[in-house]
């Protein structure tokens, strides 16, 4: 071992901002293009419109507020947050936010500030989170299984490639509501419910992506307050929590109720009218599109009953498995499941709703750290993949670079610090497991050859003219028979776990 | 004649080996202690078969190299322009021209084989972009040229890899030092050693986001330096020929070869019964061998001139009458470098790695010299921060100072079980903690409050002089608590493991 565990820590800590900062320095979605621009103007023309407007335009059409061009679709959380980096982008340059005339505003400062609002949300948020749910899954570890989590898995969460490319290449705030869900995770393990349920819902009202973990979290909390011996009991814990996520939405959608614009931010939030998938996706629908197009056959709304009953049936089983038997273990698993089907089969996907997926699968990843290698191999496996999946957006982004160096750290660190881990004789027993099974083993190469293929013809080889998406729609189908065979593997693992 | 020329070699060959096994023996047995007795017994010396070789090595190669592959990045200082500038004048002009074109302000200044490989990486680049071979085009940087300008310096870090290596398989297998961590992944010498060489924050500020090929300097350095302390000492001071014929920065410690090599390789102790005129004989040849190897590699190149300081001639005398235990070489090259960056002339802050570099070495064998290892490496790379300055770039040097001094720190006491205190920074004492802890308000004073003070336009070169006259402070220390710690190393305590 290398040090005390906080020193290590220290240095996981360390290695995660330099490889954040790292991607700062390369391009961002939409740099020097316009009229549109990209992620990075939409987040800059927040901190526009929310420090320059009063709360009741934010969400609605105006002359000041011109909702075609990237209006604010995300909820009053991320209002709050835009509003907040707003008044500090003022107070450093007010062009940076200057309502109209700041459009497309592009500068070396205003990269270094908009880089740097990220790095501090990832300093006071999703590291810390992180974190702290390493640490009760330590304490936890005692029953769950006796080797010693938690710490290296800092390391291999924190590096993982997918979140750090889109937060601070592309450019988005995802780490924010993800740091929310995990710390409402790590609430749920100290076993303080309540303030689990006020950190969840502090993550769905910061995006409302974080609804696909959003019924494995009601089931548990639903499981547990039925789980309890006495009536009284049951409904003391129902109210309790109840009580205090209505209360929590009640606050964070207060000044909206004020200036009576509810109903437009919540059409805001949930289009139905921009189709199934944003670009091409690595979900059911956009790889069977190739066979069938669904979606002209059905249009828009008649896809998204259709999206939503094939979601209801595949959350199904997982859900109600955990709302019989309530358990943290199951609930990582659960999440894992719910997220993945809803970015399998679900309305409105976008390619980036992958990293909802990838971080519960680091997160369970912790079981295979010593006994069961072949866990943690099939976890690195899965978020490799879906780096690979998100190729096509972060090449557009100008992140090629990053993004293959990324993809090669995450594995080789990771593995050199679990291998580091283990004791002195079993240290290569990681590789060994992964050489007993030949086919595993055959599976996971093929796999890689492929992503590399993939990656090299999307980048050097020039598309046919008939097809000019081919390349990316390959990616997501490849991607996408991965996340197929992997839903129905957690699935079983979720359903197979003694109660 | 001929019979007599072969009991010559006879004896010499016979000669050299029992000295060879005689050193073996007496090392080892100083560091095995108790089993001292047995070992001279048992004649041949146990090597430590139980160790692990260093693995982690050629991964965090890999690691290291995709990490300056992602912190590749545009912004380009005036060495950046100076090597593209040699690119272009030994691609473009005739040899005789190389050293007399001025048309940009940076002409060449590097020894003849710089030059020659600047030759040779030319023809690669003319397949990327012919226009940066162009002497006219000043300050020309397309993205091919940034691109390949960029990962030819990572590429040549290769050869600082495989020193690195070289040097770590000496450690390891010279039983230099005996430790229980040698079965440990992460916690044995010569893992430690790998990381802190191949993770030096100095040569990657210098190398990779400032501009130069200082790894593949420091790699045929650290060859030649594991060859010298493997009694390879033509092939040692073949590389150190070679070295001085890329960057005459490396005369510095040349006095060092010069006398350890005449005392050791060719004027060796006379032994009782040799006569006089054969041993010198015998010492002339070996004499004429080295500076046969020498002179053809100078001969590619050009005849050196030395300039020496003063100061060093006692380190030098100490090394002709010490007896011969090879780690003293590398004690003594430091002392050198030492000596020259203090009172040297035209000295650049870079040449700071020159002591680091080394002292690496010993900082993983000697508790002593990991103290003032410690200090140095933390003031030392300190001192280079101003090298990087534009705003994208601090935050960068930070984190890799950071890395590297966390790192060294947490290993390196762990290694000699020293125990952590929360008032004090392992190894240091309570002054040299606190003027450690002061780089923290002269940084902040330099980044913060310089400009919001401001003294930015009435001094604006009072960051700068505060921080070398800072660092000098530091680093002068560093220098007479080696150097008193060199002159008071009696014989026996420089052959012992120091704790």
């Amino acid at each position: 071992m290398l040090g005390s565990c906080k020193e290590v820590v220290t240095l996981y800590a360390v290695v995660a901002l330099l490889l954040r900062w790292g991607v700062s320095l390369h391009s961002y979605s939409g740099q020097n293009t316009p009229p549109m621009f990209g992620d990075y103007e939409a987040q800059r023309h927040w901190m526009e419109i929310t420090h320059k407007l009063r709360v009741e335009e934010w969400y609605q059409n105006s002359t000041n507020n011109d909702l075609l061009y990237w209006g604010l679709d995300y909820p009053p959380l991320s209002a709050y947050h835009s509003l907040i980096c707003g008044i500090v982008a003022h107070r450093i340059n007010p062009d940076f936010v200057s309502l109209h005339s700041s459009r497309g505003h592009e500068s070396y400062y205003h990269k270094l500030f908009m880089r740097s609002s990220v790095i501090v949300a990832d300093i006071l948020i999703f590291i810390p989170a992180i974190l702290w749910w390493c640490l009760e899954i330590r304490r936890y570890g005692a029953r769950w299984s006796k080797l010693n989590i938690g710490f290296p898995q800092a390391a291999f969460i924190l590096t993982y490639p997918g979140l750090i490319l889109i937060d601070h290449g592309h450019f988005q705030y995802n780490s924010i509501s993800i740091g929310l869900m995990v710390a409402a995770l790590a609430a749920f393990l100290r076993k303080s419910n309540v303030i689990g349920s006020v950190l969840f819902t502090m993550a769905v009202n910061y995006k409302q992506m974080e609804l696909y973990h959003a019924l494995p979290f009601f089931f548990y909390l639903l499981g547990i307050c039925l789980k309890e011996e006495r009536v009284m009991d049951k409904l003391k814990t129902l109210i309790k929590i109840g009580f205090s996520v209505l209360l929590t939405f009640f606050f964070i959608w207060l000044p909206l109720f004020n200036a009576d614009s509810v109903i437009p931010a919540i059409t805001r939030l949930f289009p139905l009218n921009r189709g199934p998938y944003e670009d091409k996706v690595a979900n059911f629908w956009c790889s069977a599109s190739v066979i069938y197009k669904f979606h002209r056959a059905w249009g828009n709304v008649g896809m998204a009953r259709a999206c939503l009953a094939v979601t209801a049936i595949m959350v199904l089983p997982s859900c109600l498995n955990l709302f019989k038997y309530p358990s943290m273990k199951r609930l990582h698993l659960a999440l894992v499941n719910s997220s993945l089907a809803f970015f399998l089969f679900s309305y409105h996907v976008h390619e980036k709703s992958i990293l909802l997926v990838a971080i519960p699968v680091a997160l369970i990843a912790s079981e295979g750290w010593g006994s069961n290698s072949a866990r943690f191999l099939l976890c690195l496996w899965f978020l490799s993949v879906s780096t690979f999946s998100m190729v096509p957006l972060l090449a557009r982004d100008g992140l090629t670079v990053p993004t293959i160096a990324l993809s090669i750290l995450h594995p080789l660190l990771s593995t050199l610090i679990i291998s580091g881990f283990q004791s002195t004789q079993k240290y290569s027993s990681l590789w060994m497991s992964m050489h007993s099974s030949r086919k595993f083993q055959g599976a996971v190469i093929l796999s890689f050859i492929g992503c590399t293929v993939l990656t090299l013809a999307y980048l050097t080889l020039p598309p046919p003219p008939r097809y000019p998406d081919l390349f990316p729609l390959l990616i997501s189908m490849f991607s996408c028979a991965h996340f197929l065979p992997f839903f129905v593997y957690f699935n079983y693992l979720q359903l197979t776990l003694p109660k | 004649m001929a019979y007599e020329l072969k009991v010559v070699i006879f004896a010499y060959t016979e000669n050299n080996v029992h000295i060879h096994l005689k050193d073996r023996r007496k090392r080892a047995g100083y560091f095995e202690g108790e089993n001292f007795s047995a070992t001279m017994t048992g004649g041949l010396v146990q090597e430590y078969e139980h160790t692990v070789l260093p693995k982690i090595s050629p991964q965090t190669t890999f690691f290291l190299v995709f990490l300056s592959v992602l912190l590749l990045n545009f912004s380009r200082s005036t060495d950046f322009e100076v090597h593209r500038n040699w690119l272009a004048i030994t691609h473009s002009l005739p040899i005789s021209e190389w050293y007399f074109e001025k048309t940009s302000e940076w002409t060449l200044d590097y020894p003849p084989l710089f030059a020659w490989f600047e030759y040779g990486l030319s023809h690669i680049a003319k397949y990327f972009d012919p226009k940066m071979l162009d002497v006219n085009r000043l300050n020309y940087a397309s993205w091919e040229t940034v691109y390949f300008q960029r990962f030819s310096v990572i590429f040549t870090d290769l050869v600082y890899a495989f020193g690195t290596w070289e040097c770590c398989i000496y450690l390891m297998k010279s039983s230099v030092r005996k430790s229980s961590k040698w079965g440990s992944q992460w916690a044995s010498p010569s893992a430690v050693l790998s990381l802190l060489l191949l993770g030096n924050a100095g040569l990657l500020m210098v190398d990779h986001i400032h501009f130069q090929y200082n790894g593949l300097l420091f790699g045929i350095l650290l060859i030649s330096l594991s060859k010298m302390l493997q009694d390879q000492y033509l092939s040692a001071s073949f590389w150190f020929a070679v070295l001085l014929n890329l960057k005459h920065i490396f005369l510095y410690i040349s006095p060092v070869y010069f006398v350890y090599l005449l005392r050791h390789y060719c004027y060796k102790q006379r032994y009782p019964g040799v006569p006089f005129k054969r041993w010198f004989i015998q010492s002339s040849c070996q004499l004429a061998k080295l500076g046969l190897t020498v002179g053809v590699v100078f001969l590619v190149s050009f005849g050196p001139f030395i300039v020496m300081g003063q100061l060093r001639q006692p380190a030098l005398l100490k090394l002709y009458w010490a007896p011969k235990n090879p780690l003293h070489f590398v004690r003594c090259l430091v002392l050198c470098a030492f000596g020259s960056f203090m009172f040297g002339w035209h000295v650049h802050e870079k040449a700071v790695i020159l002591m680091i570099v080394p002292l690496s070495l010993l900082a993983v064998v000697w508790k002593r010299e990991a103290e003032v290892y410690l200090l140095l490496s933390t003031v030392g790379h300190y001192s280079l921060f101003p090298l990087l300055f534009t705003p994208f770039e601090i935050p960068i040097k930070v984190l890799l100072l950071l890395l590297h001094s966390l790192y060294a720190y947490i290993s390196l006491s762990n290694l000699f079980h020293i125990p952590r205190k929360l008032s004090m920074v392992p190894f240091l004492s309570r002054v040299e903690s606190l003027y450690l802890m002061g780089l923290l308000p002269l940084f902040l004073y330099e980044n913060i409050f310089q400009s919001s003070l401001g003294f930015d336009k009435r001094y604006p070169f009072l960051p700068l002089m505060l921080t070398s006259a800072y660092c000098a402070i530091g680093i002068t220390y560093c220098w007479l608590k080696y150097y008193l710690h060199f002159v008071t190393m009696s014989e026996v305590i420089h052959k012992r493991k120091a704790y």
